[in-house]
């Protein structure tokens, strides 16, 4: 993005101007995100800098919203902290419990998602696959379709079969998280698979392995990456998401988003502030492991990054 | 296929823990509420009996359980709810009737039927409080002090965000004082589609101020984060930020309109045996009496209330900030249940279609 | 796929030496070369079907079924038909236009006293005043008061309530006496049957359900535009930007994409609110007062600001890799040729990106179209869209059937503008980060 050293005056001024916008746009993108991550350790009940913050002075700053993440909902919080406090955390803390929850749901709708997702994605990067490109349309439609009209209509179905009767539970939010994140393995799957190399498959057939062993030890070695990206989209969208958990969750299970949005519409205090500090450093570290098994990828596929 | 083995297993180890104690869902309004109930039923109910009570928030547990109930998938097994709602589940065939006979008598003997105020028990409910829907303004972002319930209406003279529930009831009859209608004269004038008109015409004229609010914990965080100036709000939520919390919180008792809370058991609620311990349990003469120490609600019975004294932190006299009492009554409304019963269909209907114009 | 025959010993290919010399090329076991490729390629394509079709069944029982239950919905509604009997046989045996007579109304009666022990009053008013606002109470007073009732039924009925004999209630109950009807997709359009059958508009006072999809619309157009604004100059740095610095870059769009969507709203909350960090950052500064705090939450600003922010990274990714692969050389052979550098925007590089502005678009204005949670939060009462109107009836005033219809309309545009997306950029190339 070198300006070309014929540029004129005018053309340098749009330039630097060019890049201000830009740099307002980054801004734009990113401060909201960052702002809460200062403000989750303040010291007062409110939302924005006090003096005190605004003086770098610790006073201003607490960890009292990530305390009270641990301690919301407790038996007695106030005892002192030895090991009966922390057992009082692990099973009435609604933070923790929420998360516990989050995680099952995640789990097992990302192995259901993956599972699945990446047995058809399988199919559908064949050449020789009938109806491609419909069914695609079909088992993307989960994304594009509005959370909204998913979630209505899973409301009908589910009290229609009377799933909360099975005793299985979250087995209806698991469901359909897992439902919501198959458009995200398959994409990434097939991706991988585009620049897959079936020679390679043929080369193994050649050797004497049959079809089984091709796949575990040819196959899946090269795609895992995609795999595990996929794994890792379609865990983060069930992770994130609310609307199904209001329409068709029973009442008492809670996850984060929902305590998130409980909290948010209620009594909006610091503490979903921390929360929501947690899942941004949550969220980091999921995006560096996507962009790290990205280049993994396309070194082993050999294909030279952009 | 070992796989998938031991996931069915983990997860019918989870059903196995989800299933083994025993315990109830109990559904309430959340915030200082639901906790001044958590700590005057909830433990000593587990501690009396061992049967664990879960409480799970909502903004008017009347609508989800009627969702769960039509839905033929109830979870809840006792709810809180108001007393037109009471009567109107009631009259769908969606909660169970309680048995007045179960009900403890009084200490010194007075059969439950006679003990709780008229009105308090009906087929399907027994109440616990009596509460009110009141104008409740921030001291700090208020000049002056607003004195009734016109002043709420009345922009020009206190300007700021007015913040109002989200649903007709209250606001129809709120808009109806405020514009001059004498309290017992205001169901009558509901009844005639004039008397709606005027409602909604004299809430058209703060339309563009107002900050809507759903659950109940909201009015107080609004008013103490300035984001509105006056809000409508449960009494006893203001009572708490103002008390325990310390908020500059002022409640103006003009115009305040009384309701019953009342306890009540949707239809199929999975632990139906354990819900009716519940209820009776919670509100014999004690239990009531208890948690008016935790908020400003009434006890539903005459026996309580000789016992009720203090707020729990040990200086505050209650008597001064119920609902009931005289001085915070001269223009108080009593919620007239038999009209909600058969117009809070057609009425949020029509304020919804109000609110989205 | 001739490739894969080898490991199928049934279809080897038999060389032709000493073969038939004439007719068709046969395998070894005598049928023709032609029927065995034929089979070879069905069972190949049976094989990557049976590897889909796990998934594929998945996504029909948890996804497809419950759309099809919601398009069921939209036009099922038996509550009436399933506690009203009598009336409902009455209606039977009597076609539409017939006056309504003593028959009519003993049947009536018959069915009111059932509500009362059936206890369903409400739930069959319920229905009646989705159609005829302020009729429920008209039936659960009257199962109420149904016991006294002495015949002649008409007359106790009109005295109970002159409303009993209002023709448009007797249109309203015959249409409902049939489980299924097409009179929720005319509430969702703001449209209704008046006595006569006719399709009018309803009421002025309780048209709400066109102007909200006229405003989802606008508002998602709006939004989806300021995302191309927003997204334009930083995909194009971006996509000109050596690697090393695009990639770093690049982590400022993604981030926001990874970071949950609840947390994105709480921060717009925490900047917006009035008494938040961007009115606060301004009354510091002197740019407003104290008392002149700009309300930006709780109405269409909010919604606007916050969806902008949330979906901007969907319009910025596509930008960007159809960016990416804009040769140069282009411009610069423009500018060589005279243009000036805004000619060789406007009729070199522009053009060049338009594909990449249909897909971004298309996208963004998809999920805006269908959006729930930010405006439910920052929306207020003045900046919530459709979908908010859909959870109200499922959660609050619980019109199923009508949530249904409404839910079945924006289901039919998102599909037509998903099928315009697949038509002209491909689902395959969907691509994530």
């Amino acid at each position: 993005m070198a300006l070309p050293n014929y540029a004129s005056p005018l053309e340098r001024i749009w330039h630097y101007t060019y890049l201000v916008i830009c740099a307002l746009i980054f801004l734009f993108l990113i401060a909201p995100i960052l702002v809460v991550i200062p403000l989750s350790f303040n010291a007062e009940p409110y939302f924005t800098f006090t003096p005190k913050m605004l003086a770098l002075d610790p006073e201003g700053y607490s960890l009292r919203w990530y305390d009270k993440l641990l301690t919301f909902g407790m038996i007695d919080p106030d005892a002192p902290r030895d090991l009966a406090w922390w057992a009082d955390v692990w099973e009435n803390s609604k933070w923790v419990n929420a998360a516990k929850n989050s995680f099952i749901i995640g789990i097992f709708a990302t192995i259901l998602a993956t599972g699945f997702g990446t047995l058809a994605a399988l199919g559908l990067s064949r050449p020789e696959m009938p109806f491609r490109r419909a069914i695609m349309a079909i088992l993307i439609s989960p994304m594009i379709v509005p959370i909204i009209i998913t979630a209505t209509g899973l409301f009908f179905f589910y009290s229609k079969i009377q799933i909360s009767h099975w005793g299985i539970p979250y087995l209806g939010i698991i469901l359909a998280h897992a439902t919501l994140g198959i458009p995200f393995v398959i994409i990434t799957v097939t991706a991988t698979l585009v620049g897959f190399d079936h020679s390679l498959n043929r080369a193994a057939a050649n050797l004497g392995a049959d079809p089984r062993t091709t796949f575990f030890r040819v196959t899946m070695p090269l795609i895992l990456p995609g795999v595990i990206s996929g794994a890792l989209f379609a865990f983060v969208t069930s992770f994130d998401e609310v609307v199904v958990v209001l329409f068709v969750g029973a009442l008492d299970e809670q996850t984060i988003p929902r305590q998130m949005w409980n909290g948010i519409r209620e009594q909006i205090s610091p503490a979903i502030l921390a929360v929501a500090t947690i899942l941004v450093i949550v969220s980091i570290a999921l995006l560096t492991t996507v962009e790290l098994l990205r280049r993994r990828s396309e070194r082993l596929r050999g294909v030279s990054p952009r | 296929m070992k796989k998938i083995l031991i996931l069915s297993t983990a997860i019918a180890g989870l059903a196995a823990v989800a299933a083994s104690a025993e315990e109830i869902n109990v559904m309430s309004w959340g915030g200082a509420y639901t906790k001044s109930q958590v700590e005057a039923y909830g433990k000593p109910f587990t501690k009396e009996t061992g049967i664990k009570v879960n409480w799970i928030d909502a903004d008017n547990p009347a609508t989800p359980i009627k969702a769960q109930v039509e839905a033929g998938n109830v979870s809840i097994d006792v709810a809180d709810v108001e007393y037109s709602d009471a009567v109107r589940l009631c009259d769908e065939g969606l909660l169970e009737e309680i048995d007045h006979a179960m009900l403890p008598p009084a200490p010194d003997g007075t059969p439950a039927e006679e003990d709780f105020i008229p009105g308090a028990l009906t087929d399907c409910g027994v109440a616990n409080i009596v509460w009110s829907t009141v104008v409740a303004y921030n001291k700090e972002n208020v000049d002056g002090a607003p004195q009734s319930i016109a002043d709420f209406f009345d922009t020009e003279k206190f300007p700021g965000k007015r913040g109002l529930r989200k649903s007709a009831k209250a606001n129809l009859e709120m808009a109806l004082m405020a514009d001059g209608v004498p309290a017992d004269q205001v169901y009558d004038l509901l009844n005639t589609p004039e008397g709606v008109e005027r409602a909604f015409r004299k809430l058209d004229t703060i339309k563009d101020d107002i900050v809507w609010w759903e659950a109940g914990a909201q009015p107080p965080q609004l008013l103490a984060d300035g984001e509105v100036v006056m809000s409508t709000a449960y009494n006893g939520r203001i009572f708490n930020a103002a008390v325990s919390e310390g908020q500059p919180l002022e409640i103006m008792w003009d115009g305040q309109i009384l309701d019953f809370d009342l306890f009540v058991i949707p239809k199929g609620a999975p632990n139906k045996e354990n819900a009716m311990k519940f209820v009776a349990f919670a509100t014999d003469t004690k239990r009531l009496a208890d948690q008016a120490s935790w908020i400003s609600y009434g006890p539903a019975r005459k026996s309580s209330s000789a016992l009720v004294g203090k707020f729990m932190d040990g200086k505050t006299d209650m008597g001064p900030h119920m609902p009931t009492a005289p001085e915070n009554m001269k223009n108080a409304l009593v919620n007239d249940y038999e009209f909600w019963v058969d117009h809070d269909a057609e009425l949020n209907e029509r304020f919804n279609a109000w609110l989205a114009q | 796929m001739t490739k894969e025959l080898p490991a199928d010993p049934h279809v080897a290919v038999v060389a032709t030496a000493g073969g038939v010399e004439d007719g068709p090329l046969t395998m070894a076991d005598g049928t023709s070369l032609k029927s065995a490729m034929a089979r070879a390629q069905f069972r190949a394509r049976l094989r990557a079907f049976l590897l889909v079709l796990p998934l594929l069944a998945f996504v029909v029982i948890t996804f497809i079924m419950p759309i099809g239950e919601l398009l069921k919905r939209s036009v099922y509604s038996p509550n009436f038909h399933d506690n009203m009997p009598n009336l409902v046989a009455w209606f039977a045996k009597h076609p539409p236009g017939t006056e309504p007579d003593e028959s009519a109304y003993a049947a009536l009666v018959a069915d009111l006293r059932l509500l009362k022990k059936t206890k369903k009053a409400g739930l069959v008013g319920t229905r009646v005043n989705y159609e005829l606002p302020g009729s429920r109470s008209l039936f659960t007073k009257g199962a109420r008061k149904a016991k006294k009732l002495e015949p002649p039924y008409r007359e106790a009925l009109l005295k109970l309530d002159p409303k009993w004999g209002d023709p448009a209630l007797w249109q309203v109950m015959r249409a409902a006496a049939s489980p299924y009807t097409m009179n929720f997709y005319l509430a969702a359009l703001d449209l209704k049957r008046d006595p006569s059958g006719k399709i009018v508009p309803v009421e002025e006072n309780r048209r709400i359900y066109k102007m909200l999809f006229a405003r989802t619309l606008a508002l998602s157009l709006l939004i989806t535009f300021l995302t191309l604004i927003l997204a334009y100059p930083i995909a194009h740095l971006l996509a000109t930007l050596p690697l090393s610095k695009s990639n770093l870059l690049m982590i400022l769009v993604l981030l926001p994409f990874w970071t949950s969507l609840l947390v994105r709203t709480t921060s717009w909350m925490v900047l917006l609110q009035s008494q938040g960090v961007i009115n606060d950052a301004l009354v510091a500064l002197g740019i407003i007062g104290d008392d002149g705090r700009i309300q930006m939450m709780y109405n269409k600003t909010g919604t606007v600001i916050a969806m902008t922010h949330i979906l901007l990274p969907f319009m910025v990714l596509p930008l960007y890799s159809v960016m990416r692969t804009i040769n140069p050389s282009y411009v610069r052979a423009a500018r060589n040729l005279g243009a000036t550098s805004w000619t060789a925007f406007r009729r070199i590089y522009f053009p060049q990106t338009v594909p990449g502005i249909g897909a971004g678009a298309l996208l963004v204005f998809i999920l805006a179209v269908g959006y729930y949670i930010t405006p439910a939060l920052v929306g207020g009462s003045d900046g919530t869209l459709i979908s908010n109107l859909i959870a109200f009836h499922i959660q609050k005033s619980l019109n199923w059937s009508l949530a249904a219809a409404l839910a079945a309309l924006l289901l039919t545009g998102i599909l037509i503008l998903y099928w315009l997306y697949d038509k002209l950029v491909g689902i395959d190339n969907l691509k994530l980060g």
